[in-house]
């Protein structure tokens, strides 16, 4: 030991008042906070955002009035439509003007909702359910399961979805449907939610906790579904809410490009492209269902985002 | 001697009666602002170090030590900052230094060496430039000539061989000891006055650990550099400084000499740390003769005061009553000729265990001892089947572990548990601690909902946890309160083996007594078998029976942990003791 004969005066042995520095019990345990983990604190930080309030009542009411367009509108969107009104302004009972066939703009808006939400729907439970069998499948079991599924999602990335489905949606346009759309949407779009989830299983399943449970002898399948996924699944569902307004995006991309839904099928891509022969004389017919679009995918994306800072403990942190 | 200071010219008087500390803390406070508002971190601390002395802080995490040095060289992280009191350094008060005044002190003043030498050192550039930069950046050398000749001056200094060669390597190419060697040598490169040592040795082995802190000490001593260093180690810091300040939550508990405040510590936190340090612990026992003795020793001692939960002395002489019974009994788990062979994609195979044979009595504890890359994890899980061995048999309650599959396996597991070293990595954090508990009962299939929720009533109160924990998740405890929980799984299904691989190492140490003190209870109440996997000789002289040190897959040698202790036979087992801190500590009583 270093010899203490150069210790100063003022370096003499001092001992704090234990008044001003009290012991506190090793290790206690403090109860007293409720109950939380990931999901529940991600709770609490949403709840005090309003652009979640705000995306959440926005989505909402887009729902309902997929769900129950009547409840909106009494005017029909496709059989009161007289040429005579045709590019018209707003007029009573018809607050928002007339398509180019005279149809009523805002009646064609609310009917068309239930399209785009029904893609949105159907295509992000197609990409979920895929990319959640693939990508948990080549991450967790690894080896020749995860080579064979991992080229497959390569093949399937290195096409971009929107070009695969116009030309599934040209080669199949007799069979032209909301099913057909998403499916042709889904099929290439979900090799991105199946690579984020790979990783966030390879992430995990190293875990001390995995190891503690085949310790176990818990079942490698049980381990997946009741510990790695659940730990791996948060950026999913943020891309996943993000997806849903891409595929909704994509959906009125198709029909603008013609090789969406039939035209009789009411959609906003569908009016949006009826409307833009005559962009010049009558902007507001293409605007107003292109304005509904815009609401509903940025309410989609404005969840995802705070979702996606919500589950991020350390983003929650720095703000 | 003339130097200046502010931009006046200031005398100095050689080691005298008025003579100026090189560092003086006065009142330091240090807040950081969060959502609840501003946390003080470090709260109105005070310390003077005179040139040449060495000084260490000694507390646990959270206690403040780091951010003290992190605030001495300005260099604090996130939100925090000094809202409060002065640092004097040779009578200049940096907490009013400008940015650019702070700049030149670093390096050229006041040297660091940081905690990680794996993460300090950036990756994509090699050693010879990231010391070069050093050099630069403190204006000691120009011309590239010169600076080359200083960067080999520098890691020769700091024990690096063949340093112009060593120039070209990256740091991937270096092992923790010499990359911590490199950081050594940055700090000094531009021959501070001061050098602050963050935890300089805590990521690296025991041996390693030694040489190093050998080498800064004469190297420091050399160049009359004063030393600041920070460690969580009582015993390491009395060993190393000549001074000690110890902090508690923000605050100096007792500072002073390390001599006195290490034979007669007064604030009761001090003797808290005393009683805990298993460093500490092991010297007393191995200075007394026997744990009986040294624990008659502690009787009239401060650290007796300090409460039985945490004093490893009472805890090794409970373990030592306990045990007598046991001493006879036949082999729980018995190890022969255990190889397992890595297949390393291009570089051909690697011997990660190399025919270890041991038995371990039932009822006991063997300590299997050895630094990173020994190999005592790998044998921790073929042991656990979570690895399969390439050959060599293991044999567990009679039956051989290769040969059992699928329902015997299944059967076998819930007689051998484990427990991780990582607290933070073992749990589930999705998953509430009754369901965590209660995972063993429900996979095999152990009684119905009710019993199984009185069953994890029972664990809890096993493992000291309140039973309202039941309903909570892992992210509200802390890292001792994890660990327990993951004894709590372990024992579930009344295992007769448990598993413990570097189970006390992540925690601190009062937290690591009150484990290994609840470990030696649950198993004189149970009568457990453990192998206990560990770097820290100093653990296992309070925690276990029998020893085998391994080193590089082998087993060098194999003995009662006071044959080990008292009679070393290999040279490596010598080393590794050697390296225990507080060799040269003259104990109290």
């Amino acid at each position: 030991m270093p010899s203490n004969t150069n210790t100063r005066p003022d370096q003499q042995h001092y001992v704090a008042p234990i008044e001003e520095t009290p012991l506190v019990a090793i290790d206690s345990v403090k109860t007293d906070g409720k109950p939380s983990n990931l999901w529940i604190d991600a709770w609490h930080d949403v709840r005090k955002r309003p652009m979640f309030w705000i995306s959440s009542a926005l989505i909402l009411l887009v729902i309902v009035v997929a769900l129950a367009p009547g409840l909106f509108t009494q005017v029909p969107p496709n059989n009161d439509c007289q040429l005579a009104n045709s590019n018209g302004g707003p007029a009573g009972g018809h607050p928002l003007g007339y398509t180019k066939q005279g149809c009523d703009i805002y009646s064609r808006i609310i009917h068309g909702t239930s399209t785009s939400l029904s893609v949105g729907i159907i295509v992000t439970v197609l990409v979920a359910v895929l990319g959640i069998v693939f990508g948990s499948f080549a991450g967790f079991y690894g080896g020749w399961i995860d080579a064979v599924l991992s080229r497959l999602g390569d093949i399937f990335f290195s096409i971009p979805y929107i070009l695969a489905a116009v030309v599934i949606m040209s080669v199949f346009s007799q069979y032209a449907s909301v099913w057909v759309i998403s499916l042709a949407i889904g099929i290439f779009a979900w090799p991105a939610t199946a690579r984020v989830l790979r990783a966030e299983i390879l992430r995990v399943k190293n875990a001390d906790f995995v190891m503690a449970a085949t310790a176990l002898g818990v079942s490698r399948f049980r381990i997946l579904l009741r510990h790695v996924l659940p730990n791996s699944i948060a950026p999913v569902i943020v891309i996943t809410t993000i997806s849903l307004a891409s595929a909704i995006v994509a959906e009125a991309t198709l029909s603008f490009l013609g090789v969406g839904l039939p035209s009789s099928t009411m959609s906003w891509g569908n009016d949006i492209s009826a409307a833009q022969t005559d962009l010049r004389s009558a902007p507001q017919v293409l605007i107003l269902p292109s304005i509904a679009l815009s609401v509903t995918v940025l309410s989609f994306i404005m969840l995802g985002e705070v979702i996606r800072d919500a589950l991020d403990p350390k983003a929650r942190a720095e703000r | 001697m003339t130097e200046t200071v502010n931009g006046t010219k200031v005398q100095r008087t050689s080691a005298g009666g008025d003579e100026r500390p090189l560092l003086e803390i006065k009142d330091l406070q240090v807040g950081f602002t969060t959502q609840d508002g501003l946390v003080k971190a470090v709260d109105g601390i005070n310390l003077t170090l005179y040139r040449g002395q060495s000084l260490a802080i000694v507390g646990e995490s959270g206690s403040g030590k780091s951010t003290t040095a992190h605030a001495i060289i300005n260099l604090l992280p996130g939100t925090g900052h000094i809202s409060g009191g002065q640092i004097l350094l040779d009578g200049q008060d940096l907490t009013k230094a400008s940015k650019h005044d702070m700049e030149a002190i670093r390096g050229r003043k006041i040297g660091f060496v940081p905690q990680d030498p794996m993460s300090n050192l950036n990756p994509v550039w090699s050693i010879g430039f990231q010391v070069e930069e050093a050099i630069k950046a403190n204006g000691i050398a120009t011309g590239r000539k010169e600076v080359k000749k200083r960067a080999i001056e520098v890691l020769n200094q700091a024990g690096l061989a063949d340093a112009d060669r060593r120039l070209r390597q990256f740091p991937h190419q270096f092992s923790g000891g010499m990359r911590q060697r490199v950081l050594i040598g940055m700090g000094l490169a531009a021959d501070p006055q001061l050098l602050i040592a963050d935890e300089p040795t805590s990521a690296l082995d025991v041996t390693v650990q030694r040489v190093i802190l050998d080498h800064l000490e004469s190297l420091t001593r050399e160049l009359g550099t004063t030393l600041l260093f920070i460690t969580h180690d009582l015993g390491l810091a009395a060993e190393r400084a000549e001074q000690l300040v110890v902090m508690y939550k923000g605050k100096v508990v007792e500072s002073g000499p390390s001599a006195e405040i290490l034979q007669n510590p007064q604030h009761p936190y001090t003797q808290r740390l005393v009683a805990a340090a298993p460093s500490l612990a092991s010297r007393r026992i191995q200075s007394s003769g026997s744990i009986a003795a040294a624990e008659s020793s502690m009787q009239s001692d401060a650290g007796h005061a300090a409460g039985e939960a945490i004093d490893l002395i009472a805890t090794a002489e409970a373990r030592a009553e306990a045990m007598e019974a046991a001493a006879t009994a036949p082999p729980a788990i018995i190890v022969e000729n255990l190889t397992k062979v890595f297949k390393i994609r291009g570089s051909g195979e690697f011997t990660a265990v190399d025919e270890v044979s041991f038995e371990i009595p039932k009822g006991t504890t063997m300590a299997l001892v050895g630094e990173s890359g020994s190999g005592k994890s790998t044998v921790a899980k073929m042991l656990l089947k979570l690895e399969d061995a390439t050959s060599g048999k293991i044999v567990v309650g009679g039956k051989d572990l290769a040969s059992t599959s699928g329902r015997e396996l299944f059967e076998l597991r819930s007689r051998m548990q484990p427990v991780f070293q990582d607290p933070y990595g073992s749990l589930n954090p999705l998953r509430n601690i009754g369901n965590t508990i209660s995972e063993p009962l429900s996979t095999h299939g152990y009684g119905t909902k009710a019993t199984r929720r009185n069953r994890v009533f029972e664990l809890l109160d096993q493992v000291s946890l309140p039973r309202t924990l039941i309903s909570r998740y892992p992210n509200e405890l802390s890292g001792g309160q994890r660990q327990r929980i993951a004894i709590a799984r372990a024992l579930a299904l009344k295992p007769e083996i448990v598993v413990l691989d570097e189970a006390v190492s992540a925690l601190d140490v009062l937290v690591q007594a009150q484990i290994l003190r609840l470990l030696a209870d649950l198993q004189s109440e149970l009568g457990l078998t453990y192998l206990f996997i560990t770097h820290d000789l100093a653990v296992v002289r309070v925690i276990a029976d029998h020893v085998c040190v391994m080193q590089r897959g082998k087993i060098v040698e194999k003995a009662t942990t006071d044959e080990v202790f008292d009679n070393p036979r290999e040279q490596y087992t010598r080393d590794l003791l050697a390296a225990i801190p507080g060799a040269g500590i003259e104990l109290g009583a």
